[in-house]
């Protein structure tokens, strides 16, 4: 089918979805369907390439933040920004972008992927650059072992024709250098004072994972210190003093990663006054630590996927002083499985309790919080009634919601009747 | 090995036991530690296929131990990983034999394909026996042990023959994880009971609040596999 013809039918189709408000990605199915190379053709002429993110998490952080980054510097860049990182995303995004013969203008292309959606994308479509956050316990009833996610991110690495940014940290991750020979690799990374904020599932129980005491490699990007929102990086030779917009050490280390990705796309031309006056910029992406304001009061939607999400976020975002509400659902985004929740302490809720909790599996969360011995007001399974009853029942004081990712969709839906909530498309 | 989340069993074993009125020693067995001279229950977590291989050489090593002490009634709690090597053998997809400690009457293959899902089963004792399976390995029961449960919806054991799990003595083995004790408070409690009644002779329980436990295990029966 030509070209045009496709795009022409696949606009038709996103803006019958929009009008009956339906989903970001119906319409990239659709075009997937009826032309498998839509992707493919669409970006192949891009002069800067293609770039890939990909990981358990942090994918939708950082790939906003290479985006601005990057837009910093006076790129034109296209991404997926609705943190629909199936394939059928991409080709969603792309078809509100593209003009009516399929051209793109852009220079680059910014992509999150899932790790399983993104190996079957490398494959056809081999990306120029690509970025390698971490490997997480997460999904595994999608993806089985955590063993068998480090396996799909090692593909992606191995089909990128330039350059590859690894995570230092996170063993997996750097254990992918060892494969890859034709490419660059970079890395970002934490300074020595800060790595024990960031345990990895094998550390989580039992015994401290052995350290080898092989010197680990230079990284082009390290985190050095955070102290209140006052950021210290080194960027190759030298040194960025910042202060962040964004809240939480693990979006904090985001930042590293997206500059180290950054510094390997413009290389010298890089104008880092720019950058750093566009990185102090970046807020959250949606649903990562968002803030609307309800009668006056903030509520801030903390997006928790897997323990170690959890426990960063907990840790991240300090209860004093606010009413946290806690939303778990187990679609299949989510993942079904509800053992992760006992990977997770509470202990930092203890003194303010638990205001509300919600979800499919509110039970199950309230069953949690009841071995940690936390104190509960209220259990709703419906979200939208637990929505309007931890509003109403807490309406002086800041809120925050940590939820999982489609209880995050729904509560934004329930938020934007009630209150201005940014659109995502 | 704990990688899906079998803390929780620990946490609820532990607290069910506080809230009962007993003090808890909580002792982390690992690789390589000695193994600590006086034992009231032992829980065992699941792991990657990877992990399984780096425990094994200790295990057989604490074998011995384990024999007398579940032959002496010790309550034993074995998940995925090391209810598999709580058995004969676990043989792996290229043939290889990864022996176990035979202390369970059961043998494991590897299969085709990771089971993966909500699972149901039943237990005459226990009743209905909800949790969250993740295994590739197949594994069969010999004459010497019994199922755990009779599986309602899942695969359980090998996705053939219906089986979940395995008892012998007080040892209880299963694949479920969710953790399998938070929404099961009735094994909690089994296993409780028989650690009490051999230490102290008896075991007067106090009353827990189990709504949540209720609630969570009603939302569980409903959602799909």
């Amino acid at each position: 089918m030509s070209k045009p013809y496709v795009t022409m039918l696949g606009k038709a189709v996103r803006y019958i979805t929009r009008l009956r408000g339906g989903g970001s990605a119906l319409p990239g199915l659709f075009v997937e369907k009826i032309d498998p190379n839509f992707i493919k053709r669409t970006l192949a002429g891009l002069p800067q390439g293609i770039v890939v993110i990909s990981g358990t998490n942090g994918k939708t952080t950082t790939t906003k933040m290479v985006v601005e980054l990057l837009q910093s510097q006076g790129l034109r860049v296209f991404t997926n920004r609705t943190g629909s990182n199936f394939t059928r995303g991409v080709a969603a995004a792309l078809l509100g972008e593209v003009d009516n013969k399929g051209n793109i203008d852009a220079d680059i292309a910014v992509l999150e992927l899932d790790e399983a959606h993104a190996v079957s994308f490398v494959k056809s479509v081999p990306p120029r650059y690509s970025l390698l956050l971490n490997v997480m316990r997460d999904q595994l009833d999608r993806f089985g072992e955590i063993d068998a996610t480090a396996k799909m991110l090692a593909i992606i690495g191995k089909s990128t024709t330039e350059t590859v940014v690894l995570n230092r940290e996170d063993p997996r991750v750097a254990a992918i250098a060892k494969i890859l020979s034709h490419q660059t690799v970079n890395y970002f990374g934490l300074s020595p004072e800060l790595t024990h904020l960031f345990p990895n599932d094998d550390e989580m129980r039992g015994k401290p994972v052995q350290k080898t005491t092989v010197q680990p490699p230079q990284a082009e990007v390290v985190l050095k210190s955070l102290e209140g929102n006052t950021a210290k990086f080194t960027l190759g030779k030298r040194m960025i003093t910042t202060t962040l917009k964004l809240q939480g050490i693990y979006n904090v280390y985001n930042a590293a990663a997206a500059l180290a990705l950054t510094e390997a796309i413009i290389g010298e031309d890089m104008d880092d006054e720019k950058l750093v006056e566009a990185l102090s910029q970046i807020t959250p992406a949606f649903g990562r630590g968002e803030t609307v304001t309800i009668g006056g009061q903030p509520l801030e939607l903390v997006l928790v996927k897997n323990p170690s999400g959890f426990r960063l976020s907990l840790s991240s975002f300090k209860p004093a002083g606010y009413a946290t509400m806690i939303a778990i659902n187990d679609n299949y985004a989510d993942g079904r499985d509800m053992s992760w929740l006992w990977d997770v302490e509470f202990d930092s809720l203890k003194n303010d309790g638990v205001a509300e909790v919600a979800g499919v599996r509110a039970y199950d969360m309230a069953l949690r919080l009841q071995y940690d011995e936390i104190l509960i007001s209220h259990v709703e399974p419906d979200l939208s009634t637990a929505l309007r009853h931890f509003i109403s029942s807490n309406a002086s004081v800041p809120k925050r919601i940590f939820c999982t990712y489609t209880a995050m969709l729904a509560l934004r839906r329930e938020l934007s009747k009630i209150t201005n909530v940014e659109v995502i498309s | 090995m704990n990688i899906y989340g079998d803390w929780g069993n620990v946490l609820v074993l532990k607290r069910r036991l506080e809230w009962h009125g007993y003090d808890v020693n909580l002792l982390e067995y690992n690789q390589g530690d000695a193994f600590p001279e006086t034992v009231d229950m032992i829980i065992g977590g699941g792991g990657q296929d990877s992990g399984q291989d780096k425990i094994q050489k200790d295990l057989l090593e604490i074998g011995t131990r384990l024999h007398d002490l579940a032959r002496d009634d010790v309550p034993m709690l074995m998940i995925c990983g090391l209810y598999q090597l709580f058995g004969k053998f676990f043989k792996t997809g290229d043939g290889h034999v990864i022996e176990g400690i035979s202390l369970l009457d059961i043998e494991t293959h590897a299969g085709p394909e990771r089971l993966i899902g909500n699972i149901i089963t039943k237990n005459n004792e226990f009743g209905e026996i909800v949790g969250y399976e993740n295994h590739s390995g197949l594994t069969f029961l010999g004459k010497d042990v019994q199922p755990l449960g009779r599986v309602i919806k899942g695969a359980g054991n090998n996705g053939r023959d219906e089986t979940e799990g395995a008892r012998y003595r007080n040892i209880i083995a299963s694949y479920l994880h969710g953790s399998l004790l938070p929404k099961n408070p009735a094994i909690a409690d089994f296993l409780i009971e028989k650690a009490i009644v051999r230490k102290y002779g008896e075991f007067t329980p106090t009353v827990i609040d189990d709504r949540f436990a209720e609630l969570a295990r009603e939302t569980a029966l409903k959602r799909p596999r």
